[in-house]
C-alpha cells in the first residue's frame, strides 16, 4: 500500500511517500507563517517526485509542531515518529536523537522498537537548531559554511552564554577580540553539542546512536557530538531531516 | 539565607538552593557531585558578614545547571541525588 | 547599540553630587561602594553610613577604568583625599574588576541593602531587573538577604530581551511602556513563547496577521510580566515590594506585573540606580565596624 507521512516542523514541512517500505518521493518546503500552504506544497512536491496522484495514496499520517493543520490524516506524536523513522533506517537502533530547528528530542527504544523513555529540549532556542542558525547570522556566514568552518579548528573555547540572545553578543565580542571564525564556529557547535548530549544522557545512550533531523546535516555539529559522547560514529540516514516524516509514513502503513 | 543558584528559562525552573544557615562548608557535596557543580568558598560573595566557609554553585556551571545536573536526573527511575544524599546538614535542594 | 543610545535607553545623565551638610573630617568610617554595570557605573562615598558623595558615570569598555572614573568623579566633588577611605566594596557586573576594592560583593546582597536604604526598613521583597539579568530577593528589616533566586542565563524579562523586541517593532525603548497601553481593544493574551527568539517569530506572525505595533507590544509586555511574576511567585512575595534596576522604568512591564502581584511598588525619592553602590558602601561600613577597615 502507498502511504504518506507529513512532518510539519517549525522551519520546514517534509513529506515522504512510501510504498511497501520503499520511499517513492520526498517534498520539503519552508513552513513560514502559513502552515496550511506549506503542508499542501510539500505534499504536492512529494507526489510529483513519486509520479503519483493524490488519490493513489491510501493513508496519510501527520506529525510535527504543526500537525493539527494536517487534514485527512491520522496523527502520530513526534516521539513515535522519530522512533519509527530511525528504526526504518537502522533496525537495530536503541537510542535516537532528533535535532530540529526549534526542538530536540532523545528516545530510548527496546528490542521491539517500542519507546521506553524519552527526553525533550523544548521552548528554549539554545537547545535546538535555532541556536546555530542565529550564531551563523552573528558570524555573517551561511548555515552550510557554518558547519564546515567548525571542522577547521581544534581550539576549545567554552561559551559563557547559554541563551541565543546573550550568545549573539558573546560572538560579537569574540569577533572584536579577533578570534577566528573557525574557532568561534567550533565554540558554538561544542556548546550546542553539550546541551544535546546532556539531554540524550537522560535516557541513556548506547554506542549506536542514530541522529535524525535537519541539524544532522551539519558536519561540524556531528563531529562535536562525537567528541562530547566520546564515540567514533553516529548513524545518520540520508536526508536525515525526513526522519520523522518517514516514521509517520511507516505509522500510516501500520494502521492499515 | 536560601541561596537560589541556577535560572528560570522558557523550558522550566532549574534552581539548586543552598541553605547557608545549615551549610557548614564541609565540602562533602563537592566530592559527591560528578559534574563539579559545587565549590566551597571562604568568603560568601552574597554575604560579606559571614565568617565561615560556605558552598556555592560554581559560576561556570550556574548558567547550565539543567545540563550539568542532567546526568543525575535520568528521565525515569531517578535515584537519590548524590549531592543531596551527601549533605548531612540537609542544606541542598533542587527545584526539578 | 551606540553609547548615545545606551544613554537614552536608561534616560540618565552623567552626574556627581556631594552632601553640603557633611564634612569628611568629622567621619568615623569613610566607606566607598562601586557598582560597575554594563551601561553605567556608580560610586557612593559614605561617612558613617550616610551618603556623603555620589557619581553616576557611563561604563566604558574597560571595567577597572570605569570603576576608577566613577570614584574620581565622586571624590572631585569633595576635598577628601582617597587615602581617607577605610573600606571599598565593589559590586555589579564588573565587580571582580575593581582593583582598588577590598572586597567584591554580589549585586544580590548590595541591592537588598541598598533597597533597605532607599525604600526604608519596611521593604521585604526586592526585584532587580537589569539589562542582562533578573534577581528576586527576600530580605529582613535590616536589608539582610533571607532568600534569593537569580537568573542571568535567559534573556526573557531582561532589558536585553526588551531591546530585541523594541528593535523588531522599530520602537525606542522609552516608548515601549506608553505604546503598549495605546491599543484600544481589550488587553491581548501574552505571546505564548517565553523565549525571546520564539516570541520574536511569533510577533512577526502576528504583525502579518494585521496586529498593530501597540497590540503586539501589549502581548509581549504581558508575557514578560508573567515571566517575572512566575519567578517572584517561586520566591514568595511579601509586602513591601521594592524594585531596583533599569526595568523599574518600563511601565509596560511594571504596571502589568504590579496588577499580577497585587502590590503597589514602594516609592522612593532616590533614583533606584543608586541601590547597588549604596548597598556596597553600607557593607563597607558594617565591615569597618567589625574591625576589617584598612590600617591607616
Amino acid at each position: 500500500m502507498i502511504t504518506a507521512g507529513i512532518d510539519c516542523g517549525a522551519k520546514n514541512t517534509k513529506t515522504i511517500i512510501m510504498k511497501d517500505g520503499q520511499i517513492l518521493g520526498r517534498g520539503k518546503v519552508l513552513t513560514g507563517f502559513d502552515q496550511n500552504r506549506s503542508i499542501t506544497a510539500s505534499w504536492q512536491a512529494a507526489l510529483k517526485e513519486a509520479g503519483l496522484e493524490e488519490g493513489d495514496v491510501e493513508r496519510r499520517c501527520g506529525t510535527g509542531s504543526g500537525k493539527d493543520c494536517i487534514r485527512n490524516a491520522g496523527l502520530v506524536n513526534d516521539i513515535k515518529a522519530m522512533a519509527k523513522g530511525a528504526k526504518y533506517f537502522f533496525p537495530k537502533v536503541r537510542t535516537v536523537t532528533d535535532v530540529g530547528a526549534e526542538e530536540a528530542r532523545a528516545v530510548k527504544m527496546d528490542d521491539d522498537g517500542s519507546v521506553v523513555d524519552f527526553a525533550v529540549n523544548e521552548k528554549c532556542a539554545a537547545g535546538a537548531g535555532a541556536f546555530i542558525e542565529a550564531m551563523a547570522r552573528a558570524l555573517e556566514v551561511g548555515l552550510e559554511e557554518m558547519g564546515l568552518l567548525c571542522l577547521r579548528s581544534d581550539r576549545e573555547i567554552p561559551m559563557n552564554a547559554q541563551c541565543v540572545i546573550f550568545a549573539e553578543s558573546e560572538v560579537v565580542g569574540l569577533i572584536h577580540a579577533r578570534t577566528g571564525k573557525p574557532d568561534i564556529s567550533k565554540a558554538i557547535h561544542d556548546a550546542m553539542a553539550g546541551r544535546i548530549v546532556s539531554m540524550i544522557r537522560r535516557v541513556g545512550v548506547n554506542e549506536d546512536l542514530v541522529m535524525v533531523g535537519g541539524v544532522a546535516r551539519n558536519p561540524g555539529f556531528v563531529e562535536a557530538m562525537k567528541r562530547e559522547l566520546k564515540i567514533d560514529r553516529i548513524h545518520i540516514p540520508e536526508a536525515p531531516e525526513y526522519g520523522a516524516a518517514v516514521g509517520a509514513a511507516v505509522a500510516a502503513a501500520e494502521k492499515a | 539565607m536560601l541561596a537560589g543558584y541556577g535560572y528560570k528559562d522558557a523550558s522550566g525552573d532549574f534552581f539548586v538552593t543552598i541553605d547557608t544557615d545549615r551549610c557548614n562548608g564541609c565540602g562533602d557535596c563537592v566530592s559527591a557531585c560528578p559534574a563539579a557543580v559545587f565549590a566551597v568558598v571562604d568568603e560568601d560573595p552574597h554575604d560579606p558578614l559571614r565568617e565561615d566557609p560556605v558552598v556555592m554553585v560554581s559560576p561556570d556551571k550556574n548558567r547550565q545547571l539543567k545540563y550539568a545536573c542532567g546526568p543525575c536526573k535520568p528521565r525515569s527511575g531517578r535515584p537519590p541525588l548524590p549531592c543531596v544524599s551527601a549533605c548531612n546538614a540537609g542544606a541542598i535542594s533542587h527545584s526539578w | 547599540m551606540t553609547q548615545e543610545n545606551q544613554q537614552e535607553f536608561w534616560r540618565w545623565t552623567e552626574s556627581s553630587w556631594k552632601n553640603p551638610d557633611m564634612d569628611w573630617k568629622d567621619a568615623g568610617f569613610v566607606t566607598v561602594g562601586i557598582d560597575v554595570g554594563s551601561v553605567s557605573s556608580q560610586a557612593c562615598i559614605m561617612a558613617d553610613g550616610k551618603i556623603y558623595a555620589f557619581a553616576n558615570m557611563r561604563t566604558g569598555s574597560d571595567s577597572p577604568a570605569s570603576a576608577r572614573n566613577a570614584l574620581e568623579n565622586a571624590l572631585k566633588t569633595t576635598d577628601m583625599p582617597e587615602e581617607r577611605v577605610d573600606y571599598c566594596v565593589g559590586t555589579g557586573y564588573g565587580r571582580v574588576n575593581v582593583p582598588f576594592a577590598d572586597r567584591a560583593v554580589t549585586e544580590i546582597a548590595c541591592h537588598a541593602r541598598g533597597a533597605n536604604f532607599i525604600y526604608g526598613p519596611a521593604v521585604r521583597t526586592v526585584l532587580d531587573v537589569g539589562g542582562q539579568d533578573i534577581k528576586a530577593i527576600s530580605c529582613d528589616e535590616k536589608g539582610r538577604v533571607t532568600h534569593f533566586l537569580m537568573n542571568d542565563k535567559c534573556a526573557a524579562g531582561t532589558g536585553r530581551g526588551m531591546e530585541v523586541f523594541a528593535d523588531l517593532l522599530g520602537v525606542s525603548i522609552n516608548e515601549v511602556g506608553d505604546r503598549s497601553f495605546q491599543y484600544q481593544g481589550p488587553e491581548p493574551d501574552a505571546v505564548s513563547s517565553t523565549c525571546v527568539v520564539y516570541a520574536r517569530s511569533e510577533a512577526t506572525g502576528l504583525l502579518r496577521k494585521g496586529w498593530t505595533t501597540e497590540k503586539v507590544l501589549a502581548a509581549y509586555c504581558r508575557a514578560m510580566a508573567e515571566r517575572i511574576f512566575a519567578l517572584l511567585e517561586r520566591l514568595g512575595v511579601e509586602p513591601g515590594f521594592g524594585v531596583t534596576g533599569g526595568m523599574a522604568k518600563n511601565r509596560g512591564v511594571m504596571d502589568r506585573l504590579t496588577a499580577m502581584i497585587r502590590l503597589e511598588p514602594m516609592r522612593t525619592a532616590w533614583d533606584v540606580q543608586v541601590a547597588g553602590a549604596v548597598g556596597a558602601a553600607l557593607f563597607g561600613h558594617a565591615l569597618c565596624r567589625r574591625g576589617k577597615g584598612r590600617k591607616r
